[in-house]
This record gives C-alpha cells, sequence and structure tokens, in this order.
C-alpha cells in the first residue's frame, strides 16, 4: 500500500507542530523520518497512523482518502517507542490480541490463531518464551515482540516509533539488520522515526530530514549523504567543519592566516563546508596545503583516527578523520603545525542556507 | 568482615517513632478489646456473638456494606476514569469533591442523608420505595461514606497506565468495550478490588452516618456497631468487647485476603525473579 501525505499541517494552539508537508511513499518502501526532537516527525507519524488528527490536509492509502478514517479501522501496525506491551498478558496473549480482537472479522478459529502466533514467534526467535511476561524479557526481546503484535494482523503499512532508540547500541544494530531481512521478507510499506542517522541511512531506502516542522529533503541515503538540500541537513548528518572569509578574486581570505583558492565563486562574504573524511593533512604547505593548523588532540576510534585541531585563524576547531595507516604513516603528535587541504567544498547560500559544491 | 553502613539517614530515629506510634494509638486499643474478652468465658463469648439479634445485624450490616462497596466499585470507577481521562471545566472542584465524605463529619452526613430521602424530603418524595429508615438508607450511607476509597485507590494507577498502551489496542483494531475488558479492567483490577475490600471493611464498622438514616429497627435495620455501642451504654463491656470482635476479625481477614492477592498479581506482572 503506497501513502500519500498531502499537506498536512498541525497545529497546538499557536504552537505549529508542523507546517503543510507532503510526502509520498511507495509500496513496499521503508521510509525513515529523520529530525531532533521537536521537529515533528512524531506527529507526522502519529497523523500517518490515525492516532493524532490533522489541522489541514490529507492522508492518502494507496490512493484512498483515509483521513477520517478511526485508527481501528485504517490496518496499520503501530510500534510505539517504549514498546507499550500488555503487561499483564503472556508474550503470546500480546501477539494474539490483534488476532483475538478480531477474530470475527478475519474468521479466525482458535487453531489458526495459535498457528499464526507460532509462525510469528519462530520469525522473531522467541518460541521459548511464549510463555513469559513482558516484564521477564530484555528490552530487545520486547521490541520484537511489539513488532511481531503489529505484524500479525498483517498490516500493509508499519509505523514505528523510535523503534530502538531504548536499546544498547550492539542489540539496536543486530535489530536493524533483522528488520531489514523481514521486511525483504513480508515487504510491508514502512515509516519510522528516529534521531539518529545511522539508523536512519542504514535501514531506509530513503530518508525524510525533518526540523522545525518541515521536511527539509527527501532522498535516497547515499544521495542525501553526498548532496545534502541545505546547512541543516548537512550538519545533522555528521561532524561539519565550516570556514567563513572574505572571497577576493577567486581566493578565500580567512583571517591573516589563510588562503584558499575557490576558482568560480563570487566576491564577498562567503561560509563553506566540510566532512572530517574530505581534508587531508601534510607537515609543509603546497599549492593546494594552505591552510596552517594545530593538533590539539588525537582520538583513536576503532576503524578511524580522529584529529582535533585549531585553525591559525579565528574559528572554532576543525575535526578530520584519517584511516590508521594514513595516520601512521604521517606521524605527527599534538602540537604539530600542520597543512589543511580539503578536496570536496560546498558552498553555503547565506539565504537559503541551500549547498552547492565547489572544486 | 564490617557491619555494613546505612546510607540512608534517620533509620533509628524514624522506626523508632513509627513503632511507638503504632503501640499506643493501634496495639494499645486493640490490647484492651483483648483484655476484655478474657473476661469471658468461651460458652459466654459464643452466646454474645450468636445471640439472634446480633446474627441479624451481622447479615443487615454485611449485606449493605456488600452492595455499598459494589455500587462504589462502580461508581467509583467511573469517577475516577473521567478525572484522569478528560479534561474539562470544574475538574479540579470535582476531583477535591471526591473527598468530602472523609472531611465531613459523619454524623451531618447521616442526617443529610435521613432528610433528603425521607418520604417527604427532596428526593425521598419522588421514590416510590423507603430508603431512608429501611435497610437501603443502611446502604446509601455506607456508599456516602466510603466511595474515596474506591477513588483514591484506582486514581493513581489509572494515572500510571500509558496511553500508548489503550492506542496500541486501537491499533490492532480491539474495539473500545474489547480494549477496556482486555487491557484497561485487567491493568486496574488489583487497585479496584483493593479500593472495594477497603470501602467494604471501612463501611462494615460505619456508625456515625447510618444511625441516623437507618431507624435501628430490632432484627430488621440494626447494624452491628450499633449492637456495640448499645452493649457499651448498658456498661457491659465484656459483651460490647465480643460483637467488635467480630468485625474486627471479618476487617482483619478482609484486608489480608486482598493483600495476598494483590502480592501474587504484582510478583506475576513484575516478573517472577524479583520482588
Amino acid at each position: 500500500m503506497s501513502i500519500t501525505v498531502d499537506q498536512i499541517s498541525r497545529q497546538f494552539g499557536n504552537t505549529v507542530a508542523l507546517h503543510p508537508s507532503s510526502l509520498d511513499i511507495k509500496e513496499g518502501e521503508l521510509v525513515g523520518l529523520l529530525g531532533p526532537s521537536g521537529s515533528g516527525k512524531t506527529t507526522l507519524l502519529r497523523i500517518i497512523a490515525g492516532l493524532e488528527t490533522p489541522s489541514a490536509g490529507r492522508i492518502l492509502f494507496s490512493g484512498r482518502d483515509v483521513t477520517n478514517l478511526h485508527p481501528r479501522n485504517r490496518r496499520v501496525g503501530f510500534v510505539f517507542q517504549h514498546y507499550a506491551l500488555f503487561r499483564h498478558m503472556t508474550v503470546f496473549d500480546n501477539i494474539a490480541f490483534g488476532l483475538k480482537a478480531n477474530a470475527h472479522r478475519l474468521s479466525l478459529g482458535r487453531q489458526e490463531i495459535t498457528e499464526r502466533v507460532n509462525e510469528l514467534l519462530g520469525q522473531i526467535q522467541l518460541e521459548a518464551y511464549a510463555k513469559r511476561l513482558p516484564a521477564q524479557l530484555s528490552g530487545g526481546q520486547q521490541q520484537r515482540v511489539a513488532l511481531a503484535r503489529a505484524l500479525a494482523v498483517r498490516p500493509e503499512v508499519l509505523l514505528m516509533d523510535e523503534p530502538f532508540g531504548a536499546l544498547d547500541a550492539k542489540v539496536r544494530v543486530e535489530l536493524r539488520r533483522w528488520l531489514r531481512h523481514l521486511h525483504e521478507q513480508l515487504g510491508f510499506t514502512c515509516v519510522f522515526v528516529t534521531h539518529d542517522q545511522d539508523e536512519a541511512l542504514e535501514l531506509s531506502d530513503r530518508v525524510a530530514v525533518m526540523s522545525q516542522g518541515r521536511v527539509e529533503q527527501i532522498a535516497a541515503p547515499a544521495q542525501l549523504y553526498r548532496e545534502p538540500a541545505n546547512r541543516f541537513v548537512f550538519d545533522f548528518l555528521g561532524t561539519t567543519n565550516s570556514f567563513k572569509g572574505e572571497v577576493r578574486d577567486e581566493q578565500l581570505y580567512l583571517g591573516e592566516q589563510g588562503t584558499l583558492r575557490l576558482p568560480k565563486v563570487a566576491n564577498g562574504a562567503a561560509e563553506l563546508v566540510t566532512r572530517p573524511h574530505e581534508i587531508s593533512l601534510s607537515h609543509s604547505p603546497s599549492d593546494s596545503a594552505t591552510l596552517p593548523a594545530q593538533v590539539s588532540a588525537i582520538a583513536p576510534i576503532g576503524a578511524v583516527v580522529e584529529v582535533e585541531l585549531q585553525p591559525f585563524w579565528e574559528a572554532p576547531n576543525l575535526h578530520v578523520t584519517l584511516s590508521p595507516r594514513d595516520f601512521e604513516q604521517a606521524s605527527f603528535a599534538v602540537g604539530d603545525t600542520l597543512y589543511l587541504h580539503p578536496h570536496r567544498l560546498m558552498l553555503v547560500d547565506p539565504h537559503s542556507t541551500a549547498l552547492t559544491p565547489v572544486s | 568482615m564490617s557491619k555494613p553502613r546505612r546510607i540512608l539517614p534517620g533509620f533509628h530515629l524514624s522506626l523508632g517513632i513509627a513503632l511507638v506510634y503504632v503501640s499506643i494509638i493501634l496495639l494499645l486499643p486493640l490490647g484492651s478489646l483483648v483484655g476484655q474478652l478474657a473476661d469471658l468465658s468461651w460458652a459466654r463469648y459464643w452466646s454474645i456473638i450468636t445471640d439472634p439479634r446480633n446474627l441479624a445485624s451481622y447479615r443487615i450490616t454485611v449485606l449493605s456494606a456488600a452492595l455499598a462497596s459494589l455500587f462504589n466499585m462502580l461508581f467509583g470507577l467511573l469517577c475516577a476514569w473521567v478525572l484522569v481521562r478528560y479534561t474539562f471545566p470544574g475538574k479540579r472542584i470535582l476531583d477535591a469533591l471526591m473527598d468530602l465524605p472523609f472531611a465531613l463529619p459523619t454524623a451531618v452526613a447521616g442526617i443529610t442523608i435521613s432528610t433528603l430521602y425521607a418520604s417527604q424530603g427532596a428526593i425521598g418524595q419522588w421514590l416510590g420505595f423507603k430508603v431512608a429508615y429501611s435497610w437501603l438508607g443502611i446502604v446509601v450511607a455506607m456508599a456516602f461514606t466510603s466511595v474515596p476509597f474506591v477513588v483514591r485507590t484506582v486514581q493513581p494507577v489509572l494515572e500510571e497506565l500509558p496511553a500508548s498502551v489503550d492506542e496500541a489496542a486501537i491499533t490492532l483494531g480491539a474495539s473500545n468495550a474489547y480494549a477496556f475488558r482486555r487491557v484497561i479492567l485487567p491493568f486496574i483490577w488489583p487497585a479496584l478490588l483493593t479500593g472495594t475490600g477497603l470501602a467494604f471493611a471501612r463501611s462494615l464498622g460505619e456508625y456515625g452516618a447510618v444511625i441516623f438514616v437507618a431507624g435501628n429497627m430490632p432484627y430488621k435495620t440494626e447494624v452491628t456497631s450499633l449492637m456495640v455501642v448499645t452493649r457499651l451504654q448498658e456498661f457491659d463491656y465484656p459483651a460490647a468487647a465480643a460483637i467488635a470482635s467480630v468485625v474486627l476479625i471479618a476487617s482483619l481477614l478482609l484486608l489480608l485476603v486482598i493483600n495476598i492477592y494483590q502480592a501474587r498479581f504484582f510478583r506475576r506482572i513484575h516478573g517472577n525473579q524479583h520482588v
């Protein structure tokens, strides 16, 4: 089932939780709504589920207007942030709840319900836990029960609110991969909310980045990372290095100390941004390595080495990541002066904050 | 090995004060009650508590209290539901009103109820049957004085029930009635039962409000607490103590049963391995 969000907005009194927003989600697609808290992502998800009413706009499921349809009849699976399991029921009864509540409409017998629940228990790998109560399960197990409960009624749309937010880092990663497989197997349309960019980029076919009640950009993860629409998206997806200065004759002047060649950039104040892995470091200045900075911290973090540098001009510290091998070859220590060569830069539009690549 | 040190301060002092208080206010009167009973032989004790007039009073008290607490179970749950689930103007006032039966002197309540429900009273004149000066009056008085027990025990538990649990049931396609029966009611059941049990225990001993509406006709509308007072007025302290002990034992047993049930329920909910 495809989902169309058509100019949906939501106000609470005088505060706008969601500005008129539109989204088209294709059948079988996995879309992540990514944003900081207060960005309106949960509100949008709850409006799609029917748990919240929009102030204006329409929600369509496969072209059918469901804006005024009660959530009971929308037939969406919803996984709540803290799972909202029925704590007085066993795992089995939790999963069977939707089937039993609709046994009449779905014309399901006791036998069929038991079979379907057992099948789901197999899929979530919790067959041995059928008779346990939610309180006797770990967070990750509870999360899988919540998923199975939502999937039991075979919804065509699955909505998840911060599905992995309350779990340990390692369990999160496992569950993400597991969910990805389950989605490939069952092919439901899925929208989930998260504030974790790694989660959004890893799980989603497309990510909608939201901020202050607006959808800033919706794109496939690779494109989103490569071509962020504006400064907010760029900042939210990772660490930002910023170069602020004055452009004269295709040269960026950063205070007294550093200059950077910028072909085809108009004169005037300019800000450029880059990622930590898009800067290389060298011991001596050259035509391309023109920006001097002093190493203030070195932190090896698993697969990368994070280097923090204090620029010679007036600016916040810069962050550079190297592979451990490059770091060993470069051989420098805290206090050394290095010269930076950013090989990919994005020019920030001062009004719209839109980004355009410079090379 | 050194003795483990207690980090939270004030343990000895606060426990000491609590124990002294419990002894003076609770145990001493109970002790003197038992002391009075010591003057009685078993045969005499048995003949007092099985006196036909007393037996009739047990029946009236228990039946009225049961009816009153059943009514409060429903009405109290409704009030708690309204107070927790919805926002409306005057909610705070309604919330405060719930404690009125505790604050009001029970005699005042009794007199007010008897005036309202008398055959010429503001409510009584519209009713085709007798409420004041009948056993129904006893039920009304008991219900009035014990409703806060149900409201105040169910309310916090209902507040603790996350809205998402309710929403989960709805998104799974459950009807309102099904969601209430299978999700909400089991959640608040222990609290509802405790509140009802407390209301029942309180009703068993209710005196002030009841005697003004009951009419106090022997074998018909005499409650057990009235029988105790009657014996006291005759200066027959051992007999008063004997009847009181019946009420006391009944109430204690009831509270014990409720506590055991609740403990078992919570162990189940919170997982068997801890608590």
